[in-house]
This record gives structure tokens, sequence and C-alpha cells, in this order.
């Protein structure tokens, strides 16, 4: 099971990703209408991605009356299925993320669907900050990263010196 | 009604009424100049006598896109801001990156013209296309960094912010315009010229999309071209780890690195303010402008010193060159506070830099008496650096006043005007003529005084394959720099997009989008068209061959050490060749028959 990641250290506020996702699902370019959205923190100068995790537990699936909204097991992507919205907005209210959106002109739900799992947004991101990866190596990749961390740490030990 | 990725409308108004007109974008227009500095410049000579002074309320600013902003192309989200300059009168086209082009034109519109002067201080408040003129008087004196995050509150948190500082305000002839409270239109004075209108800023926030003619054809340049950029050693390594501040080592090692107001153009210290530096001691992270894959941009944090704590933008590798070098100053962090203090006060870096060094030239010769510095102010003082950039902010005392006007009018005062290392009384940036010829012949031609974005040279000097000591073929260089750089400019998108693209990717990108036929001929026709545009408005407004020049130090004063010791530039055989590869005569007037070629005959 692949899965977005998301890492605001690498992200620069591009927003390219914005561009490309808009452009992919509607043929303009509005980032308004962009499934992904990075927030920008001036007086910090920091950048953070923020997209739909397709929630295991999806509030707006389990909020919505007319079942527009499914999770797929199979394909593990909360479907949205626009034949079936009524517009209610209920999922826009009940996504803890703010990653159920509104189009441009305010009145259509959109959401991120993984591109069918080849992530526009994923392309463009010339800093790498997204990426679609296997969740288990992602998880992987984390431990390492932090083991190689406790390794320095243990190799002072091993020379008698506890930290 | 336009195609392709023009909103199709202009945005006009009138500070000193209130008046806002909608107008419809001239097609013929757009397509003889496509957009934002040649567009702009075209409404400018249509609009504007070019005899003016540039601080009376008959001047305009325009605040222009190209047709690339708001697209994905890449870092195609440049902002434009014409004007007639206020530190030489020429036409100014001063350009920034950020975030504001992009939002300006989900607003619904390609530009704003701004005509008149505001009774006080306002600033603009741009909402889905709908104009509100806001009270400024509480933003007035407020550094730009600050102006920017009360605007945001005042607006919308996520509108997308001009400003000027205090030194627009109290109208610093260095004054900048600056974007997203770090990014800057910098050069040519244009923060004077909107602080004389009363302006404080613009809000923009827009819900409107921008569309493409050949959407299929566009997004395959769109890849092609961000490819190339991710591929390239500058645009997709170097300019990532070390911000444009790689080049400090790159042209100090060719010995072209102005040091100490020119005295020399080797500075032996120059790895303690390098880019490699900067990242090892300063760098919290990368910054990119709209749509950009390469992420030059730096944001900072002061970790020792006396400015421990300090936090901000840049600097990139003119500010690190004109604050540091030029000043003989090796203190990184001094050369950081000095960047945030600039841009606080909404001041450009270059000028200010240079300025500085300027003055610290006078005073070591002895033209500035000792009492009128209010410190000593040798070279190398990296107190005297930063108090100096406060003074000039806050205009404080004599020294403050003068300064802040530029290194030309300081100079001049103290009776040495030749101490000003400038062309057309603008600073000249970080690239030394005396080691590299073409760059020096492109600071005296330059439409808007000395610089270096007009016609990138060390491209093909120092990066590429040309013989930076070598006179000859220099002229067609700077031409061919100068063309392509006035449509690329034009068109919405950064210059440094150059290191791996070029005339026919950006060409290929243009004609997509806005469904304008143009191949890379055409689009340096364009681009020539508009570099000839820019001149006849000079050309009106009193400029001739006597101000193509560059400081005798440059000419006369060999470079003492270093690779290129015992140069000097010789720059009026160059001038000649220039003149007569742009189809000009001998002073420097374009020729009837190159306007025609041009279709500007009915402007001349």
């Amino acid at each position: 099971m692949k899965i977005l990641m998301l890492d605001p250290l690498k992200c620069t506020g591009c927003r390219a990703c914005e561009y490309a996702c808009s452009f992919k699902h509607e043929g303009v370019f509005n980032p308004l209408d962009s499934r992904i959205k990075i927030s920008t923190f001036l007086e910090d100068l920091s950048f953070v991605p923020s997209v739909c995790m397709q929630c295991e537990e999806a509030y707006c699936a389990e909020v919505c009356p007319t079942g527009a909204l499914i999770k797929n097991a199979e394909t593990d992507v909360v479907e949205f299925n626009k034949d079936k919205c009524i517009g209610c907005k209920q999922c826009v209210v009940a996504c803890p993320w703010g990653s159920i959106k509104l189009e441009h002109t305010g009145k259509e739900i959109i959401k991120c669907d993984n591109c069918e799992g080849d992530p526009e947004c994923v392309k463009v991101c010339a800093q790498q900050a997204l990426t679609f990866e296997e969740v288990e190596d992602a998880v992987a990749a984390k431990q390492k990263g932090v083991a190689v961390k406790y390794k320095e740490i243990a190799k002072e030990m091993a020379k008698g010196v506890n930290p | 009604m336009i195609n392709g990725s023009y909103q199709g409308k202009i945005l006009r108004v009138n500070l000193t009424n209130g008046d806002v007109k909608v107008e419809a974008i001239n097609e013929e227009w757009a397509k003889k100049y496509i957009g934002g500095r040649g567009y702009g410049t075209r409404i400018m000579l249509k609009e504007v006598d070019p005899n003016i002074d540039p601080l009376s309320k008959e001047n305009k600013v325009i605040i222009a896109t190209g047709p690339l902003d708001g697209t994905l192309a890449p870092s195609s989200g440049r902002v434009m801001v014409i004007t007639k300059g206020a530190l030489n009168g020429a036409i100014a086209c001063s350009n920034s990156g950020g975030h504001f082009g992009p939002a300006l034109k989900q607003t619904g519109y390609d530009m704003i013209i701004l005509e008149g002067k505001a009774k006080e201080p306002v600033y603009l408040w741009i909402n889905k296309g709908k104009v509100e003129i806001k009270c400024a008087k509480h933003l007035w004196g407020k550094p730009v960094d600050e102006t920017d995050k009360l605007m945001r509150e005042e607006t919308h948190p996520e509108a997308e912010t001009m400003a000027i500082g205090p030194a627009g305000e109290k109208i610093a002839l260095i004054a900048n315009v600056m974007f997203n409270g770090h990014r800057a239109a910098g050069r040519t004075g244009v923060g004077a010229v909107v602080g004389s209108k009363n302006l404080k800023g613009i809000a923009v926030r827009g819900n409107l999309s921008v569309n493409v003619a050949d959407p299929e054809k566009f997004m395959e340049a769109v890849y092609e071209t961000r490819d190339i950029l991710s591929k390239d050693a500058f645009s997709g390594g170097g300019a990532a780890l070390y911000g444009t501040a790689m080049l400090v080592n790159v042209i100090n090692s060719v010995g072209g690195f102005p040091t100490r107001n020119a005295h020399d153009a080797y500075f032996p210290e120059a790895e303690k303010i390098s880019g490699e530096t900067l990242r090892d001691k300063n760098l919290v992270r990368n910054e990119g402008c709209a749509e950009c894959p390469i992420g030059c941009g730096r944001v900072t944090e002061i970790k020792e010193g006396k400015y421990k704590g300090e936090h901000g933008g840049g600097p990139e590798y003119e500010s690190v060159w004109a604050l540091g070098a030029m000043c003989g100053i090796s203190d990184l962090n001094a050369v950081i506070m000095a960047n945030y203090l600039c841009d606080r006060y909404g001041m450009d870096t270059i000028s200010a830099g240079s300025t500085v060094a300027c003055a610290m030239d006078l005073y070591e010769s002895g033209f500035m008496p000792k009492e009128d510095a209010p410190f000593t102010l040798n070279f190398g003082s990296s107190d005297a650096l930063v108090e100096s950039i406060k003074r000039m902010g806050e205009q404080k005392g004599k020294f403050g006043k003068l300064l802040a006007q530029g290194s030309y009018r300081l100079a001049e005062h103290y009776g040495h005007p030749e101490l000003s290392m400038s062309a057309k009384k603008q600073e000249f940036p970080a690239y030394d003529p005396r080691a590299i010829k073409g760059i020096g012949l492109e600071y005296a031609t330059s439409n808007r005084g000395a610089c270096h974005v007009r016609g990138y040279t060390i491209a093909a000097e120092v990066l590429g394959t040309a013989d930076r000591l070598k006179y000859e073929g220099k002229a067609e260089l700077a031409k061919t720099f100068q063309d392509l750089t006035a449509a690329l400019d034009s068109t919405g998108i950064c210059l440094f997009t150059t290191f791996g693209l070029v005339g026919k990717h950006i060409a290929a990108l243009y004609s997509t989008a806005t469904g304008n036929e143009c191949d890379e001929k055409e689009f340096m026709k364009i681009g020539e068209r508009i570099w000839n545009l820019e001149k006849l408005f000079n050309l009106k407004a009193g400029f001739t061959r006597k101000d193509d020049a560059l400081p005798p130090r440059i000419t006369k004063e060999p470079i003492k050490t270093g690779p290129s010791k015992g140069e000097i530039e010789k720059l009026d055989k160059m001038l000649d060749d220039y003149y007569k590869v742009r189809g000009w005569n001998e002073k420097s007037v374009p020729t009837k028959e190159k306007l025609e070629e041009l279709g500007l005959s009915q402007l001349k």
C-alpha cells in the first residue's frame, strides 16, 4: 500500500504541487482547485504541505448521508462519487485535516484521489518534499534514520562514556 | 477578448481622486511586447512624458505580471514594477519573486496602473477583483516585515502583499518595493516613486483560474523545462545547496570580485562570506518562489554574536558582495544583519552596500570631513556598516540623509563623483568589468543604469566558454543577452531559468500558453523590440552616448592583486561595436531602418 508522504522540512513553499494538482483535475491553474495545500508561515519562513490522509476511520465517509464518500479497502483511497453528492458539506466539517475542500466557486466538493496511484504533485516536487511510497518502506526509512543517531550514541557508550 | 494565459484586464487606480477603472488588454500590444516589462514600457511611452520629475504625481507606476505568471511554467511568478526610476530618471523595470504575481493574476488582472498621489497614506486591497483603497496612516513608518503581517491581518491571512518600508516613505532614492515581506524589486529607486504617491502597499487575493491556449503542448513544455532545470548543475544542484552566493568563490577565483569600493577585484577573505560558509553557519532552509524547481532562496538565522537570534530571508550573492567585500567586510553575521535591515527599511542591498563602500572611500581619502561621519568609517568595519544602514533607513542626520540618496549624490556632494561605482548613477553589481570585459559594456548600456540582470554575460564569460578578457564578440554577446532577457522578463519567468533553458524553451512556453505563434527567432526579435522601446524612452528623457559610461576607476586604474592583476576596461571600442550591432548610429540613436524593422517607427 502506497501513501503520500509530506516532508515540511524539505518543502520550499513554491506551491508547484497546487498548480499541478488543479491542472490535472480541472484543466486550469488555480490553487483553490488544488487538493493539496501548502500553508506558509511567513514570520517563521516555514512551509507545511497538507492533503487527504485517506484515513482508515474516515469521518468524512461516516458523516456522508448519501454514500458519496466511501473508503475503498482495496485501493485504500477514500473515494468521492460526485453523482451521489448533495452538497451538504458535512464532510468539510468532519474532516480533521481540512482536506475535504470546495473548489473555487464554492459549489462542489473536491478531494485527493492519489491520481489513481500516480500523483501529479509528486512529479513536480523538485525538492522531494512529496513522495508516494510503500508504507512499509517509509516506516523502515524513518526507523533507519533514527537508528543512525542512536548508532553514534552507542559508539560513545562503547568507549565507556555514558551520555 | 484576448485568449490564453492572459486575464485580459488592466486595473487603473487614480490615487488622487480614488477612481478605479478596468480596461481591456490591447491585443496588438500583447503580441508586440508580450506583457510585464515590455507592455508596461509601452504604456509608459504612451501615457508619461519622459521628461517629468520621477517623483511628481505625473509619474505612473505599473505593477505587472506576464503571461506565464500563475501557470506551472518553472519559476514563473515574477512581478514587475515599471516606472520612470527615481535614482536616475531612466525607464525602470524592477522585478521580484515571491507569490504576488500569480495572486494578482488570480484576482483577474494582468496589471495595475497607479496614477496620481493620495492625500494621505493608503494601501490597496484587491479581493477577488474588488478594489478598496484603505487608510495606511497606522502602517506609515512601519518596517516591511511588520507591514506585510499587519496587512494580512487586516485583509486575509492568505493575501500576498507588496509594501514599501520607511526608506520609500522618506523618498530615499535607493528605496525598493518589497513583496511577501522579504522579496525585493530592488533597483532603480522604484520604492521612492511608490512612496511619493503616498502608497504604502497592496494586498491581493483572488479566486480566478489561469487558462492556457494549448494545454497539452504547454504541459509538454512545462515538464521538459522543469526536467532540464532539475538536471542542470547550477539550477538543479549548486543553487539549491548554496544559494546564489555560491558565486562568491567562483567570481573571486577569476579576480572579478570588486573589493573595497573597487580599489581591488580580489578579496582574500572571500571564503568567510561564501555560499558554502552561509550554508554551514546560517542556513535554516531553502525557499522557492512561485512554481520554482530551483529554490535558491535562503532562510537564515544568526546563531552567534551580537545579532544572535535574528532571522529572515537571504542574503543572496549580490547582497553578500555589496555589504561584504565591497565594504572590505568578512564578518558574515554583520553582512546578514545588514541584509535583514535593508529588507526591513525597504532599501536595495546593492545600492546600499556600494554607497556605504563609497562613504568609506571618501572618509579614508579625506574627502569627507571627519566631523561629517558619525563614527569611524574605515573599510572592514562591520559596526560602521550596520550603523550606516540604520542611519540610511531612518535618514538620521546629514549622514543618513546623504547616503539614502545613493553613492552618486554622496560622492558628488563631496566633490568626487568619480568615486561612485555606478553607471547612469546606479551602483554596479558584483562583477568587475576590468576582469570580465563584456559585463562592463552591459553595465554601460543597460537601459536602467548599471545592472547584471539586463544581460547576464557572466553566463558565457565566466560560467561558459567565452574568453572573459577578450573584447572581440562582446558587443554581440551583450546584445543577445539583453534581447533574450527583455523578452523573458516580459513573460514573467525568472532569469535564473536560463542556467538551463535557452530561447527556444521559453518561446515554446510562451507560445503554447498564449496561442501567439512564436519561435526562438521571433522571441529574440520581440526582445530587441522591447530593448529599443526602452531606449526610445531614455532618449526622450535626455540620455545620450555620454551616459553610457563607467567610472574612471574601472577604465583607468588597473586591478592591483589576484588573477586579473593589471587589467583595465577599454569601453569605447566595445561601445562603437555595440551601437553597430544594434543598428544605432554612433550617438547611440536607433536608425530609421532599425525602428522600421522592429515596427517602432511611429514612436520615434
